[in-house]
């Protein structure tokens, strides 16, 4: 497990040089113009409008991030056979990735903190003073991340055994089917055969599910997200994420590099 | 006896190919071979010939198709064995965003060497392969001599028993590969075992003390580098100087450099050729026997691979 916050340490240290944190300028500049637009144009919504706008870019900035990073972290290693040295050390594949993947989520948390507080700021700034209600922007926050760490499991996955481009369209797709889980779920038996109700279910199930993560609505109006909800994404976060891991390395192991 | 360091049986990799991966190319073929403790082991071959296959085998990158293979005695599969183990991958590249010492820093940290320990070695080893100016410079703005310095540093800061070198003078000026040179000679001195690929006959002459000539996928001979080849003297040349023009028929047989002359004859015609070209007015300067090199007879077993692969041809068609 050291071996592998060696390689998670190392990963932060290349998001950080390659100047991956950048983003958070993007972000600075789009809040400040929010705060600034939202005094000019909304009267009693400010609430609402800069928790969605501000919950909304995070989240896409993030996923941005976990997707091509996500897909490059094993590739790019392989692709510049920076991966044949380290390999050569006593460190086993699965502690690599698991590496990898541990440095990459830290990137991001780092990122999603420092968005956060911005966010927190303009609020502080919009409404003249943070309320205890706000605290459910900062559980938004949580939940993308979250979403984020699943996204960077499954870019991980694909990437060891397919092309990137192959590996970003599997992950996106996945991300994009995974948006509406509950729909699949709920489909009307009538019009299927039980044969095929009882398919749709189990994949329902089987597919991530993001729609559990999205609070978006409850946050910009200041609504709690009950403390099951909390409990229950972070535990299938890391279950979820633990069999995608597993399936990485599975598949990582038996890999035969370039 | 010691168990040989690096062993080997019947190590052999395929690849797929074609459509749907039906065909099979074999890029090493059964590969049976022993490195001893304390030697310097050559691994020579024409590009292409199974030589960094057979490497990444051994440091499982890739993976067998069939047979074996241990190192220090233990089974390759073992990661803790690393420990022991150093390796220069061909042409190394290595996180162009760090410097040279925070990548030797990043490496000795899977070796679980203490802070100052890892200071230490890491001046140490910076200084070995010449690079003490440049240790705050990114990788980024390395030459490709200085990554493959940077890669000879990472493989031997840990000091470990076995140091595998896969193609460690490519890339490196003469001063480099003199440079590389001592360090394996210098490794060998401290009882290290070396075993590395080249396809610099000279340097494999130079270094090793057995050496394993592979050629399309197969190991064709394991021995030191005077004993594979014979050692009978093949003739006699004689180098020398002319001033003036001569119309001599052994002058015209010479091949000229310059002011000089070389003439190669048989070893029982080596007196009355001197007697002739004295007679034309040469000037000898040296005398000496040509003898059949590690050269030629690597050359021989690629011709003979060469013709095999043509013949092969000709039957399928």
């Amino acid at each position: 497990m050291r071996r592998a916050g060696v390689v998670a340490l190392n990963t932060f240290r290349e998001a950080v040089r390659d100047r991956v944190l950048y983003n958070l300028v993007f972000f600075a500049l789009l809040m400040i113009a929010a705060s600034v637009a939202v005094g000019q144009i909304s009267i009693g919504i400010e609430q609402t409008v800069i928790v969605s706008l501000g919950l909304s870019a995070i989240s896409v900035i993030g996923l941005l991030i976990s997707v091509f990073l996500g897909v490059a972290l094993v590739s790019k290693e392989m692709d510049k056979r920076t991966l044949y040295a380290l390999l050569a050390k006593p460190v086993r594949r699965w502690e690599f990735l698991l590496g990898k993947f541990g440095g990459l989520v830290l990137t991001l948390t780092v990122n999603t903190a420092a968005m956060a507080l911005g966010l927190l700021l303009v609020m502080l700034y919009v409404k003249h003073g943070l309320g205890g209600s706000d605290t459910v922007v900062l559980v938004g926050v949580y939940f993308i991340l979250l979403k984020l760490a699943l996204v960077v499991a499954l870019a991980l996955l694909f990437s060891c055994f397919t092309t990137p481009l192959l590996a970003i369209l599997f992950t996106v797709g996945l991300y994009i089917v995974g948006l509406y889980v509950q729909e699949l779920r709920n489909l009307p038996v009538q019009v299927m055969s039980p044969a095929m109700s009882a398919f749709t279910k189990w994949l329902s199930y089987l597919l991530p599910n993001f729609e559990n993560f999205n609070v978006m609505a409850m946050a910009a109006h200041g609504r709690a997200v009950p403390g099951a909800l909390v409990l229950q994404n972070t535990l299938y976060t890391l279950v979820y994420c633990t069999i995608v891991l597993t399936a990485a390395a599975a598949v990582f192991s038996r890999r035969n590099l370039k | 006896m010691p168990a040989p360091a690096i062993e080997t049986e019947n190590l052999t990799k395929e690849y797929p190919f074609g459509f749907l991966h039906l065909m099979k190319r074999t890029s090493l073929e059964g590969l049976n071979m022993q490195v001893e403790t304390g030697e310097v082991f050559g691994f020579i071959g024409p590009n292409g010939a199974g030589k960094s296959t057979a490497i990444k085998l051994l440091m499982r990158l890739i993976f067998p198709t069939a047979g074996s293979a241990r190192i220090l005695g233990k089974p390759i599969s073992d990661v803790e064995m690393h420990r022991d183990i150093g390796y220069l991958p061909e042409q190394p590249y290595f996180y162009d965003y760090l410097t040279a010492t925070e990548v030797l820093d990043y490496f000795a940290r899977f070796h679980d060497l203490a802070a100052a320990d890892r200071k230490d070695r890491i001046e140490r080893m910076l200084k070995k392969v010449g690079l003490e100016t440049a240790r705050k410079i990114q990788l980024r703005k390395y030459s490709k001599g200085m990554l493959q310095r940077v890669g000879l540093a990472q493989a031997i800061l840990h000091d470990p028993k076995v140091v595998i070198l896969d193609e460690p003078m490519s890339g490196l000026d003469p001063v480099g590969r003199r440079e590389v040179r001592d360090i394996i000679l210098q490794l060998k001195k401290d009882g290290k075992t070396v075993m590395f690929s080249t396809h610099i006959l000279s340097d494999a002459e130079m270094l090793c003390d057995r050496v394993g000539v592979i050629v399309g996928g197969k190991l064709r001979g394991v021995g030191a580098p005077g004993t594979l080849v014979d050692m009978k003297t093949l003739g006699m040349e004689i180098l020398f100087e002319l001033t003036g023009a001569s119309n001599a028929p052994l002058v015209a047989k010479a091949t000229r450099t310059g002011d000089r002359y070389r003439l190669q004859v048989a070893e029982e015609e080596l007196y009355a050729a001197i007697e002739q070209l004295r007679g034309a007015g040469a000037r000898i300067l040296s005398v000496s026997q040509v003898k059949a090199t590690l050269e030629e007879f690597f050359m021989n077993l690629v011709e003979a691979d060469r013709a095999q692969g043509a013949a092969v041809e000709v039957s399928e068609q």
